[in-house]
């Protein structure tokens, strides 16, 4: 009984009993003061940088099956090889086949950064998980930065370059077309996202990424909707899934901007675009979905890591069945989304936000309650929400009387000439 | 010497070296990418300095949105990839002697206060000095706002330079 | 503060090792065979055309120049988005102000059609 109750406790925190567990071996080995907390450090970080590569692994293969099922087609259970039960074991027959496939380099390519753009890209989103947290306190998070959400931003957005290091140095006009293309659908979005970050972090009051978890005793999906769907469209974005993917459109630039990689290397920039679907899971789990936080977490820490896996998977989920039932816009119409519709909303529902955040506070010199706060905050998105509903349909009802206007007219001028 | 000032010359020779790249190498779009490493290299620098917001804002800034704007320009040049142009035109003894009365004066006013280093240690809360310094009015909140007509300014710049057609 | 930067810098190492480790795997393992024939770019069959590295529109960089707008306002806004539970209400209206002028610029360049892909 004690041992079983022994046994609960370790499980109840494991992961961080398991760091504990390992760093007092490193102390009784003798090692000297700074290095057991640093090799401690150094496995951390090795096990936040796989995490992502595994989820992939089997991300790919689920978002196979499910793709296949949902559109009828056949999945990599019915491959015509076998690749394990329900063809789980698809991935690595994928992975091994690109590593030993050849490279084919066309000519006239600029080798240094052709060589270097796949590496790159595949760095530069595991650094994003640096500061996300896997469950409660200071040890199930790489490190809590105090500008938390500001270096994920930051280093995302410092990457756009390697798109254009890929699609220029390949000497192909389809591809430094797409890198462009995909550098303009890019940065546009990258605006309605820090716009939507902005008003997070002004409501929760600080850019950590523990904090801005503590601060949503009500989860901010729910306080602030518009803001969690501006930031999920600009995020859908962003990765590059169906209703925006420019990126690839493989019918009009054949693959974008790494068309003339193949073998590990157009590998890696798959695997980077599926990683950096995971992470935004994961960054849109923090902000908006309350994180680790879940019944009985207190009780057992290890419950936090759940939650967040569960609520990440859910977020995949939701990302998969628009990517898999939404056909692509065309390049116009997205940067339309983006400046005419996106942009606007995103600052116009910061400053909503913002002071009528400030005004509840007013209102409650004692500290408003929480479900007070995020009732008013809800009801002032509804009222937003209509308002733009609104605006847009006499938008397009005006448009439409003009395009009747202009066909009537054009029916007249046949007929005159008849 | 310590950790830090190992890495300090460390990034700063990246920091340098890439810099010395960004003017010697011939094809532009690799000065871009040098420019690149440079902009890297200072955000360890400022890592160093225990300004983490400053490191995200250089990677925001500098990394993101600046380097992409010039390679975009790069892009814009015509031919440019294809002839090497020539290193120095005729007014580069101006450039040089220019160059070296910087580097003098730079010189002299490191030399004159070497010791300009502090001893205080950075305050915890730098990031939340600075929003409340930009927006006290007997702070910063007039070039805050005037900062935001700038931006206005260059805007609207930039559209009457695409449309000039 | 410094501390805290160490496991962005050991997660550094293990990301370029992620990044490296696979395109060196494979070019340990992969058969060479060159041809002249797979040096072509791919441009869906047809023999290429001049180089690619031409003249692009400006159009690509007003977006460019626009995103780095917002992106220099945004770091102004983090610092004032940061501190914004401890200010008064003037000092929120200031940063509202802020943001309603770069809305008025982005309607400005909307109307001029700077925005509209051409």
């Amino acid at each position: 009984m004690e041992f079983l109750n022994r046994l609960l406790a370790f499980l109840a925190n494991a992961i961080v009993n398991i760091g504990d567990w390992i760093q007092g071996l490193l102390v009784n080995a003798g090692l000297p003061d700074p290095w057991p907390l640093l090799i401690v450090r150094a496995i951390g970080a090795i096990v936040v940088g796989f995490f992502p590569l595994i989820v992939v692994i089997f991300l790919i293969w689920a978002y196979r099956k499910i793709s296949a099922r949902m559109q009828g087609r056949l999945g990599p259970n019915s491959s015509g090889t076998w690749a394990g039960p329900w063809g789980i074991l698809q991935t690595f027959a994928d992975a091994i086949k690109m590593i030993v496939k050849e490279d084919i380099r066309p000519q006239g390519i600029d080798p240094v950064p052709y060589n270097l753009a796949p590496v790159l890209v595949v760095f530069a989103s595991v650094m994003l998980w640096a500061v996300i947290p896997f469950g409660p306190g200071g040890a199930l998070i790489g490190t809590d930065l105090n500008i938390g959400i500001f270096y994920i931003l930051a280093f995302s957005s410092a990457a756009l370059f390697i798109f254009l290091m890929a699609g220029w140095s390949s000497n192909n006009k389809y591809a430094t077309v797409g890198a462009f293309r995909a550098v303009a659908q890019l940065v546009g979005y990258e605006i309605p996202q820090l716009l939507a970050i902005l008003t997070v972090v002004a409501v929760a009051g600080t850019m950590k990424m523990q904090g801005i978890i503590a601060a949503q005793n009500v989860i901010f999906l729910v306080a602030m909707p518009l803001t969690a769907f501006i930031f999920y469209m600009a995020t859908l974005a962003e990765i590059n899934a169906r209703p925006f993917e420019l990126l690839e459109a493989e019918s009009e630039l054949v693959c974008g901007y790494f068309v003339e990689y193949s073998g590990m290397k157009f590998g890696m920039f798959y695997l980077a675009e599926f990683m950096n679907s995971v992470a935004v899971a994961a960054i849109f789990t923090t902000l908006f979905l309350g994180g680790w936080r879940g019944p009985w977490v207190d009780v057992a820490p290890i419950l936090g890591t759940v939650w967040f896996l569960m609520k990440m998977g859910l977020v995949i989920l939701m990302w998969m069945f628009i990517q898999i039932t939404l056909p692509r816009l065309r390049i116009d119409q997205m940067l339309n989304f983006n400046w005419k519709f996106l942009t606007p909303l995103a600052i116009i529902n910061l400053c909503v936000t913002v002071l009528v955040n400030k005004g509840i506070t007013e209102a409650f010199p004692g500290g408003a309650p929480a479900w007070t706060r995020a009732g008013i905050l809800l009801a002032t998105n509804v009222l937003l929400v209509l308002i733009v509903w609104g605006f847009s349909a006499l938008g397009q009802r005006r448009t439409q009387r003009r395009m009747m206007a202009w066909e009537a007219a054009q029916t007249a001028e046949l007929e005159v000439g008849a | 010497m310590t950790l830090v000032q190992v890495l300090f010359i460390l990034f700063g020779l990246i920091v340098l070296a890439a810099a010395v790249a960004v003017v010697i190498v011939r094809n532009l779009f690799h000065a871009a990418l040098w420019l690149m490493l440079v902009f890297f290299g200072m955000a360890g620098i400022y890592v160093l300095l225990e300004a983490p917001f400053f490191t995200a804002a250089q990677l925001f800034i500098y990394m993101g949105a600046i380097g992409i704007l010039i390679i975009f320009a790069v892009m814009l040049t015509r031919g440019m990839m294809r002839q090497p142009m020539p290193r120095a035109n005729e007014q580069w003894w101006l450039a040089a002697l220019l160059a070296a009365v910087l580097l003098g004066v730079f010189v002299y006013l490191i030399l004159r206060n070497v010791t300009v280093a502090t001893a205080q240690a950075v305050p915890e809360n730098t990031i939340h000095l600075l929003g409340l310094a930009l927006v006290n009015p007997e702070g910063f909140a007039l070039p805050f706002e005037v900062a935001s007509v700038l931006l206005v300014m260059a805007l609207i710049g930039a559209v009457t330079i695409v449309r000039e057609r | 503060m410094l501390e805290q930067f160490i496991f962005v810098g050991l997660l550094f190492f293990v990301a370029a090792l992620l990044g490296a480790l696979p395109p060196a795997l494979a070019w340990v393992l992969r058969p060479k065979r060159p041809h002249p024939r797979k040096g072509e770019p791919y441009e869906c069959g047809i023999y290429p055309h001049g180089e690619a590295w031409v003249q692009y529109k400006a159009q690509y960089y007003i977006f460019a120049l626009v995103f780095m707008i917002f992106d220099v306002e945004a770091v102004f806004l983090f610092p004032w988005a940061l501190v914004y539970n401890w200010l008064p209400l003037y000092a929120v209206i200031e940063g509202v102000l802020f943001l309603l002028l770069l809305l008025g610029a982005l309607v400005y360049a909307w109307r001029k059609g700077a925005l509209e892909w051409v």
